[in-house]
């Protein structure tokens, strides 16, 4: 990873750092947010900081956080967590043809840090996995600057929320902003008619089901809109058969 | 007082942290966790296109259609139209952040102002 030598010695290093470096920009507000709806949600300070540094992925901890100020239990929370994360399972498939040649440890922290820009950009400048071994450290290090520049700057911006955050009344109710981000989010990932069936269903049910204890309305909700999902599916891969 | 609150730490959302950190790093690197090459069932497969959208779903729209439990029941809640411009303001500019900047635009005065 970055802090190896090995790597950011490389000239694609630099290269990682500076595709970033814009990006980054653009995530400042997104993190300060990020910070500030973690507070005002209802977390302490302190369980916001050890968000904010270890689990480092922004949709999950903005989702988890009501889940967590309203009791839920802890597997109801890791596994909304889960499901918000099944993106990076689609990325790693992907990511998989490239970081194959690596032992298990490297690659699994490779995979921690590799978020959702730092991949795009990533598959942007590589569309295909290198077979020599410089074509391969050139690619590590090429990530390893993006890894750097993305994982510092959201840090950075994050915290600084987390502290601005204390000198906000709660009762402003700036913790929306953070709903306002996944329902952005929810709007991106809306690419298909059966995407905002699943959307559709999935706000249907958790309203239906909020009385639920434990708050399985939310498990319920993915449950039964992915079920109906594929079964929607079925039902247009049988009309598109020729009779 | 001087306002400022740091809230209540307890382990159990220390521990609940922690899964989440897991989880970051399992979905981040679920295919090549394996040495082995593997693939997931057809149905697990479809159902990955659908399960995050669910997911973000599920939690969002009660944030903004209920209160404390139950459907609101007004038309003067800050969050309904903080979220219907949110969503206006995706679709025609597909930027999560001017839709979180926008909609919050919509949501402080209503709220801080008029109470919704």
């Amino acid at each position: 990873m970055f802090w190896q030598r090995r790597l950011n010695q490389h000239p694609e290093f630099k290269h990682g750092l500076s595709d970033l470096a814009p990006q980054a920009f653009g995530q400042i507000a997104w993190a300060l947010m990020t910070g500030v709806a973690l507070v005002k949600s209802g977390m302490s300070v302190f369980e916001s900081v050890a968000m904010t540094l270890c689990v480092y992925a922004g949709s999950s901890q903005l989702a988890a956080t009501p889940l967590i100020v309203a009791g839920a239990p802890a597997w109801v929370v890791l596994a909304t967590g889960f499901c918000v994360n099944l993106r990076f399972v689609v990325f790693s498939l992907h990511m998989r043809g490239y970081l194959m040649h690596l032992p298990r440890l490297p690659r699994i922290i490779t995979g921690y840090f590799t978020t959702d820009i730092a991949y795009v950009l990533f598959v942007r400048r590589f569309s295909h996995p290198e077979h020599t071994d410089e074509g391969r450290l050139a690619q590590e290090a090429y990530l390893a600057g993006l890894s750097l520049a993305n994982w510092s700057s959201w840090m950075l911006f994050s915290l600084l929320g987390i502290a601005l955050a204390n000198a906000i009344p709660t009762s402003w109710g700036l913790g929306f902003a953070g709903i306002l981000c996944l329902l952005g989010i929810q709007c991106s990932l809306a690419s298909s008619r059966l995407r905002v069936l699943a959307s559709l269903v999935a706000g249907a049910v958790a309203v239906l089901a909020y009385a639920l204890p434990l708050k399985l309305n939310i498990v319920l909700a993915i449950a039964v809109a992915v079920l109906a999902c594929l079964m929607m599916e079925q039902v247009k891969a049988q009309k598109a058969k020729p009779v | 007082m001087n306002g400022v609150t740091f809230g209540v730490t307890d382990a159990w959302t220390l521990w609940v942290i922690f899964g989440l950190t897991v989880i970051t790093a399992v979905t981040r690197s679920f295919f090549f966790l394996s040495n082995s090459e593997w693939h997931l069932p057809h149905w697990a497969q479809r159902g990955l296109q659908y399960a995050p959208i669910a997911a973000l779903s599920a939690v969002v729209i009660p944030e903004i259609v209920m209160t404390q439990g139950a459907l609101i029941a007004t038309w003067q809640d800050a969050r309904i139209f903080a979220a219907a411009v949110g969503v206006v303001v995706y679709f025609a500019k597909r930027d999560v952040l001017l839709t979180i900047v926008l909609g919050m635009a919509v949501y402080l005065p209503l709220h801080l102002s008029l109470g919704w």
